[in-house]
């Protein structure tokens, strides 16, 4: 070690507000064995002590498609063409859950961690990074079974054929675990002083879903409601799943236009979710 | 030339008082008003010095006001200073838990800290799982853990449960598992709160002992804050002395420990106001020494005195079989004399509106010159009624003990004074 009394040369400082702006990747990259072992700690914890254990990552998508099937597709007669309903409607759920799973569980970051953040610094980031990583890991999970009713509906006959985007999908999940995060962020921040938001979440999620085309596909909320269809349009998140679908079961339409709005909108959200994190981070422990 | 590794400069921290929420859109947005003319944080200005005991009159409270000091590499400093003087929150700021309203920190090395062990512990992981995942939240890589996890794993003492889930662990387990995973973190300037306070006995000399290593041999940079003046005492090189949030001395440990001693708290007249631990039905609202029929606080070493307790009903109730103890404690928190009513079967019973309550000591007090205080408790059919901590502060002055007009010239060297006979035998 070279000692060197020179005031500007001090490794770090630390002072009342951050910089505009500033993510210290290399402090996240130092830190990458916790953001790893956060996931591990995710994965392997939450289903001890159950007799199913990681099949219940799977009893949840299949057991709320057969619902949509049957009330969406059979009772309501929502036409999902020549696909199987059920395979609609696991497509789109799954989606779904891996936004939903993202923003609930980042948005409580501040809260539910602030025992271990009041005793020890690490860059927080971790905490909402690890639960988007350790949920598509669940999101990997459940494509596996849909990929698995995907061939056995093709065995039954049905009319199912690949679409050439689907190499695109990676990125389209990427986006939404982007955007899950980006909001999560920007809410987690502001419930450490308003406490509202959190109830707000809980059925502001569920409303949302109705207006995410995940039952129904985007053609059809425009035909039979001409004069609300924008509000479907202007959700970025109707595009991902729209999309998805295009990419999954080559059913539907692709918006290219729609697809930079929804690219553009996340990444806005997702910066805006960061400077606000970044923040909060500092003194979040003084309100929370 | 000197070699500062760690500097602070004018490190204010401004707590708001009262419930935080209630109109909190109020002041932000009057914060933002300001801001955007150009102007100055309004809520700064104002705040009180922070006295926890006296009621102030503004709305925001300042934790901690200009602290100033400087840390030499492989210096162990020790920060001192009696409960709410600002310690924990200067040892957040200094771990990056939570950041100062003004000044700042400037280090030249890694900071890691102590604060309390165990954090981010999971139930449903083996001990071993929990070493990675806590070493890592610590601030380590999975590959320096690795590298040490055999060490980590014999200084806890838990080998045999290593691969048990934390949750089936006992407390003491766990916390020195927790501990032994931080004592064997390597950051450039190590900071400590309260951890010796942890495990039984023997662990806590293995702690202490380990924290010596790290300090002394070593060579580590170390900020230490602990009620536990005795291990102050001997981890520490320098000290500073934090009163009200302001730094009042800073120096060589034993001069920090004897400003820190003449810190008089000035609860002795409102004991009712003190906050206590015991469910209450009764409360030590008076305490007196008294000596030759006078209430003094201070006295000569070999005095005669007694300790009146006066105990004030507070729920309408009546307490059998109540205990009481008094301690004796020197302002390092070692115990001198615990006076028990249990020990003599002296059994109270408890049902007027005030009792009285006295003890006394059939034996001249002749502990050493130096300043004592006393904890009370009072339990009834073994329940805590009321437990006081540093209730009563009390001087002992040096005195013509042995009647010849001479005294110890070292007061260390006896902590006790006794009579006593010389004689020549051969």
């Amino acid at each position: 070690m070279n000692p060197t009394p020179n005031s500007n040369e001090w490794l770090f400082e630390i002072t009342p507000k951050n910089k505009f702006f500033s993510l210290n990747l290399r402090e996240v990259w130092r830190y990458r064995d916790l953001l790893f072992l956060f996931v591990k700690r995710d994965i392997i914890t939450v289903y001890k002590q159950t007799v199913l254990g990681p099949l219940w990552y799977l009893i949840q998508p299949l057991f709320t498609s057969i619902t949509f099937t049957i009330i969406f597709n059979k009772v309501a007669g929502i036409d999902t063409g020549a696909i199987p309903p059920f395979l609609f409607n696991l497509a789109g759920i799954m989606v779904w859950n891996y936004f939903t799973s993202c923003l609930t569980g980042t948005s409580d970051t501040f809260k539910s961690n602030a025992a271990i953040f009041g005793k020890v610094y690490f860059p927080r980031i971790i905490t909402p990074l690890s639960i988007v990583i350790s949920n598509l890991i669940k999101f990997g999970i459940q494509f596996f079974i849909f990929v698995v009713f995907y061939i056995f509906f093709y065995f039954q006959g049905a009319d199912l054929s690949l679409n050439g985007s689907l190499v695109f999908f990676p990125i389209l999940i990427a986006f939404m675990g982007i955007l899950g995060l980006g909001l999560g962020m920007l809410i987690s921040s502001m419930v450490t002083k308003y406490r509202d938001l959190n109830n707000l979440l809980g059925f502001g999620i569920q409303l949302l879903m109705y207006i995410s085309a995940v039952m129904y596909p985007m053609e059809l909320i425009k035909a039979k409601l001409p004069k609300f269809g924008w509000i479907v349009e202007y959700n970025p998140l109707a595009y991902v799943i729209e999309t998805s679908r295009y990419m999954l079961l080559n059913i539907g339409s692709i918006s290219i236009l729609g697809l930079v709005y929804t690219m553009a909108l996340t990444l806005a959200v997702f910066f805006a979710g960061l400077l606000v994190f970044n923040r909060t981070e500092k003194s979040f422990i003084d309100t929370v | 030339m000197k070699d500062i590794i760690l500097k602070a400069e004018n490190i204010s921290k401004q707590y708001r008082l009262g419930e935080v929420g209630t109109g909190t859109i109020k002041h932000d947005l009057n914060r933002w008003w300001y801001k955007i003319r150009g102007k100055e944080n309004p809520y700064l200005k104002i705040g009180d010095v922070n006295d926890r005991s006296t009621k102030g009159t503004s709305e925001y409270v300042w934790a901690l006001q200009d602290i100033n000091f400087e840390v030499e590499r492989g210096e162990v400093l020790g920060i001192i200073g009696k409960n709410g003087a600002g310690k924990s929150t200067l040892l957040k700021i200094l771990s990056k838990v939570t950041a100062p309203t003004t000044g700042s920190i400037k280090s030249r090395g890694r900071i890691a800290s102590l604060l309390e062990v165990g954090t981010g512990f999971h139930g449903e992981m083996t001990g071993r799982e929990n070493i990675y995942l806590n070493g890592a939240i610590l601030g380590m890589t999975k590959k320096e853990i690795a590298s040490k996890i055999d060490e980590i794993i014999e200084f806890s003492g838990c080998e045999r449960y290593i691969d048990t889930p934390v949750k089936r662990y006992s407390s003491g387990m766990t916390v020195r598992l927790a501990f032994a995973v931080a004592a064997f973190l390597e950051p450039e300037i190590l900071v400590i709160d309260e951890v010796l306070a942890v495990g039984d006995a023997e662990f806590q000399k293995k702690a202490i002992g380990k924290m010596q290593d790290i300090s002394k041999g070593e060579g580590r940079t170390v900020l230490f804050v602990s009620h536990n003046m005795a291990a102050v005492k001997s981890l520490c090189t320098k000290g500073i002395v934090l009163e009200h949030g302001k730094v009042i001395f800073k120096g060589g440990i034993d001069e920090s420990l004897k400003k820190y001693q003449t810190l008089t708290q000035k609860i002795t007249t409102k004991l009712l106001d003190f906050n206590r631990k015991g469910t209450g039905e009764y409360r030590v609202s008076g305490l007196n020494l008294i000596s030759s029929g006078e209430k003094k606080n201070t006295f000569f070493l070999g005095e005669k005195i007694t300790i009146n307790l006066l105990l004030k009903q507070l729920k309408q109730d009546s307490l059998k079989n109540v205990r009481i103890v008094i301690g004796i404690y020197n302002f390092m928190d070692e115990g001198y004399l615990r006076f028990d009513t249990n020990l003599l079967n002296f059994a109270i019973c408890l049902d007027k509106s005030e009792s009285e309550i006295s003890c006394e000591l059939e034996e001249s007090l002749n502990i050493k010159p130096d300043n004592y205080y006393l904890n009370i408790a009072v339990f009834s059919e073994n329940v805590l009624i009321d437990y006081l901590t540093n209730a009563f502060e009390f001087t002992i002055e040096n005195a013509d003990y042995f009647n010849t007009g001479k005294n110890l010239q070292d007061s260390e060297l006896s902590r006790v004074y006794y009579k006593h006979k010389w004689s020549q035998l051969k």
